[in-house]
């Protein structure tokens, strides 16, 4: 097979792989709420206090 | 804050930012404009939690109002079933609007809820939709305690019969659908593009034999474009045919379907590139079209109906005292008790001897009625001072109000005929009309030509462009309208707006401003000493207008007065002994002057102070701010009119701005006002209705346009099309101007892409209608009416200043 096929053949499924990360964030509910994040990862946890693990259920 | 007040300094509340009026409030060097925001304050800071302080400035809201959120309902435990989301024998899970939420400091202090209570495992806020989900320890909390300790940081819960009802899920599925259609085409679209490249480009003899390879990529690539992303297109199509009627997405359609069928035949038979790239561009730029019209404001609610105001349990008395019911389950007959502060759920009959109930959210009225022993009550007033115990006579889904959403105004369709689909009735058959002319044509002089210049006139019609002109226009003018507070439930209402031309307003809480009053003294200056007797005797009275007159001297220093006796006569006023001198403040026959004034623009409290006459406060109702102008303006263009709950006492002030001619009915009763706008459309007038409170829901349900009008946006407002907020009251004019003029932006973009149609055209129906040609043409309509809508709504509304 010829390079070229190849490397479309590579070009696309890469490309797939992210449609298919684009879709598994729309249906665990990434886009529903597109403020909150923003402003969660500035949040600077002082030293002592731990936090328990959440559960991680989307609340979808 | 009741009224306004010169502010001797300039202190802001270090939570809220008030103004800090009232006696001032210290704690470690910081000021308080009340004891509400200095308990929060104190809460955070002995956890630790003064953070919150440092992401935004004054992050808190005002805690200086009357609060009365009780939650003792939550202990019973059908109606935290409702509520919960999960829950097992260690944890549960709860989702809880709060409208207060705000700021990066509201997610952050609610995300840090667990170390105010260690029970709570975590939290995690919604933005959007103003909610938070809290995970917690069962053995150790409830969703009682929840509830109360959010109360008092400031974030107080809404939970009400609705919640229950939807049980927190609201339904998303829509965008998302949306989202991923919207992914799926623009993941092809690319890939189609950089495949189709090489055709366009001329492809050396060596590489002939990829070029069939691309081809076939392409063709299946475009498969999920057509039957996934674009599938609604031919699912709404074969909808309107079958009601004899041509929509936009039939020339949409067809022309996708001939696109996709000629494209499969050229690259099977091996003769050309197809027209894959154009067709799968189409499709994605229509969805980005609809995505971008259809902007939705997630913390608002446009179809509230009565559950949303309606408290989910209420205390009922069973045997061995009151319990908290739900309030499905309340029947004719039972005993309730309803505290400060609580709605009444269902008609009912008084038991005790007096209770205040301030109707507010059903008339928009402030003002609390008073009501004696063995009246008749309707639900939806909320009880203002002292508890008190009624009799149910009707159940809730049966009372006054509530029988309102049996009318079949709120069952009616919407059945609206879009712009764009009357345009494309004509559109279609022309299309079609042309492309068989120009197929006979051919197949007179040139057979072979025919089919390829049959598909090329259906292909390069298809009206993306003429599509695309009316979502991107309204999706302009719903973000403008949006930065201006005024909140459209969605991108149909912009064009039904285009029609309107009458525009009816209720009064109270819709032109007046129910928060705000108007009050004054008249007569002789009372002395320090007498104002401050005054005080004495109005902070034990709960009567509305007690208040008023007690926010008017709240600058007053206090005093070592005492109060010795107090009494509050219904529907006279209150006697008061204060130190040995006696108080009289109420009606003017009850401090002895006679009949009362004939004056009812107004509401009197006459004062009398030992045996001496001493004159009168005043309180009137304040209109909103630019009412005046705005009336002038609309009265221009359009007719008025009035349909006010209350008495026709304001009449007189009323018509001293609105036309001479403008009808003004007063006294209406919730279906008299849906009667009234359903008499004016019956004579063939396009009504607008702006109201606000449940009284006017009928009204707003039938008018062409409903538009409520609120002080806070997230919480209270009846089902409707539009919510503006109060502030934006004073613009009215130019929103509707700013909606009127976008109709000539939707007919200048619709005239640019009938141009690029024709140009097309005349290129399809010569037979040199090339994939190449297409593949630049269509997106270069599509994308200069997006850019043309866009820059059109924005110069408009710089030009309104919007």
């Amino acid at each position: 097979m010829s390079v070229i096929l190849v490397l479309i053949i590579t070009s696309i499924v890469v490309a797939v792989l992210f449609l298919g990360a684009f879709l598994w964030a729309v249906k665990s509910g990434q886009y529903d709420d597109t403020y909150s994040p923003s402003v969660r990862m500035l949040f600077e946890e002082k030293g002592k206090v731990k936090k328990d693990s959440p559960p991680a259920e989307p609340t979808d | 804050m009741l009224l306004q007040q010169d502010v001797s300094t300039n202190a802001k509340c270090y939570h809220c930012g008030d103004a800090c009026v009232e006696d001032r409030i210290v704690l470690d060097d910081k000021q308080f404009c009340c004891n509400g925001c200095k308990t929060v304050f104190e809460v955070l800071n002995d956890n630790d939690l003064c953070d919150y302080y440092s992401f935004e400035a004054t992050p808190g809201l005002s805690q200086n109002k009357e609060r009365a959120a009780l939650f003792d309902f939550l202990d019973n435990t059908d109606v935290c079933k409702q509520l919960l989301e999960y829950a097992d024998s260690e944890q549960e899970r709860v989702t809880l609007s709060i409208p207060n939420i705000h700021c990066s400091s509201c997610i952050w202090l609610l995300e840090h809820l667990t170390r105010l209570a260690p029970a709570v495992i975590s939290s995690t806020t919604d933005f959007g939709q103003r909610k938070l989900t809290v995970s917690y320890h069962t053995d150790q909390y409830s969703l009682r305690d929840l509830a109360e300790l959010l109360d008092r940081i400031g974030y107080t819960p809404v939970i009400n019969l609705e919640q229950a009802d939807e049980h927190g899920t609201r339904a998303k599925t829509f965008n998302k659908t949306l989202l991923i259609k919207l992914g799926i085409a623009g993941f092809c679209f690319g890939n189609v593009m950089l495949l189709s490249f090489p055709d366009y480009l001329g492809i050396s003899t060596l590489e002939q034999s990829y070029q069939q390879t691309f081809r076939w990529l392409n063709l299946f690539l475009s498969i999920p474009v057509v039957f996934y992303a674009g599938s609604e297109y031919f699912v709404s199509a074969y909808k309107s045919l079958a009601q004899r009627f041509a929509n936009i997405d039939v020339p949409i359609a067809i022309g996708v379907s001939v696109l996709f069928l000629r494209s499969v035949y050229e690259v099977v038979s091996g003769i050309g590139p197809g027209y894959f790239d154009s067709l799968v561009g189409l499709i994605f730029f229509l969805l980005i079209g609809k995505w971008f019209q259809n902007r939705t404001y997630e913390a608002l609610s446009f179809d509230r109906d009565y559950k949303s105001y309606f408290p989910l349990a209420i205390q009922t008395k069973r045997e061995g005292g009151f319990v908290s019911i739900a309030v499905q389950e309340i029947k004719k007959g039972d005993e309730v008790l309803i505290r400060n502060g609580e709605l009444i759920p269902a008609d009912a009959i008084l038991i005790d001897s007096k209770a205040y109930i301030d109707y507010s959210f059903v008339t928009g009225e402030s003002a609390a009625v008073e009501k004696a022993k063995g009246q008749y009550v309707y639900a939806g007033g909320k009880l203002s001072g002292k508890q008190g115990r009624f009799i149910v006579q009707k159940p809730v889904s049966q009372s006054y109000l509530t029988s309102l959403w049996n009318n079949e105004a709120f069952t009616r369709k919407d059945q609206h005929e879009k712009l764009v689909d009357q345009i494309s009735q004509y559109f279609t058959l022309i299309i079609i009309a042309i492309s068989v002319v120009a197929a006979v044509y051919w197949q007179l002089t040139d057979p072979s030509k025919t089919w390829l210049v049959f598909c090329s006139v259906l292909i390069v019609a298809c009206p993306c462009a003429l599509a695309l002109s009316t979502p991107f226009t309204t999706g302009s003018i719903l973000r403008v309208l949006g930065r201006n507070k005024i909140y459209l439930k969605n991108a149909d209402v912009v064009e039904r707006l285009q029609k309107i031309d009458t525009i009816v307003f209720d009064k109270t809480g819709t032109i007046t401003n129910v928060s705000e009053k108007d009050i004054c003294f008249e007569g002789e200056e009372l002395t320090l000493a007498e104002q401050q007797m005054i005080i004495i005797a109005v902070s034990s009275s709960t009567h509305p207008l007690s208040r008023f007159v007690k926010s008017l001297l709240s600058n007053v220093e206090a005093s070592d007065y005492s109060l010795e006796s107090f009494e509050e006569r219904v529907g006279a006023g209150i006697l008061a002994q204060v130190s040995g001198v006696t108080v009289k403040l109420g009606s003017a026959a009850f401090v002895g002057l006679g009949a009362s004034s004939t004056d009812h623009s107004a509401s009197f409290v006459y004062l009398r102070i030992g045996s001496n006459y001493r004159g009168r406060f005043v309180v009137k109702n304040v209109y909103r701010k630019g009412l005046k102008s705005v009336i002038a303006l609309l009265g221009k263009k359009f007719k008025l009119g009035i349909l006010s709950g209350d008495s026709d006492v304001e009449r007189k002030n009323l018509s001293s701005f609105f036309p001479k001619t403008t009808p003004m009915l007063f006294s209406q009763k919730p279906d008299d006002k849906l009667n009234a706008i359903k008499e004016m459309q019956a004579v063939g007038q396009s009504v607008m209705m702006v109201g606000d409170g449940l009284n006017d829901a009928g009204a707003l349900k039938q008018s062409d346009v409903g538009v409520a009008v609120t002080e806070d946006v997230s919480t209270f407002s009846p089902a409707c099309d539009a919510i503006m907020h109060a502030d934006a009251f004073s613009q009215f004019d130019n929103f509707i101007k700013l909606i009127k003029r976008s109709k000539y932006v939707v007919y200048t973009s619709f005239a640019l892409s009938l141009l690029y149609n024709v140009v097309g055209l005349s290129v399809a129906v010569s037979g040199w209608l090339t994939p190449l040609f297409a593949a630049i043409l269509m997106p270069l309509s599509s994308i200069s009416v997006v850019v043309l809508t866009t820059l059109l709504v924005k110069f408009i509304s710089l030009k309104l200043k919007l």
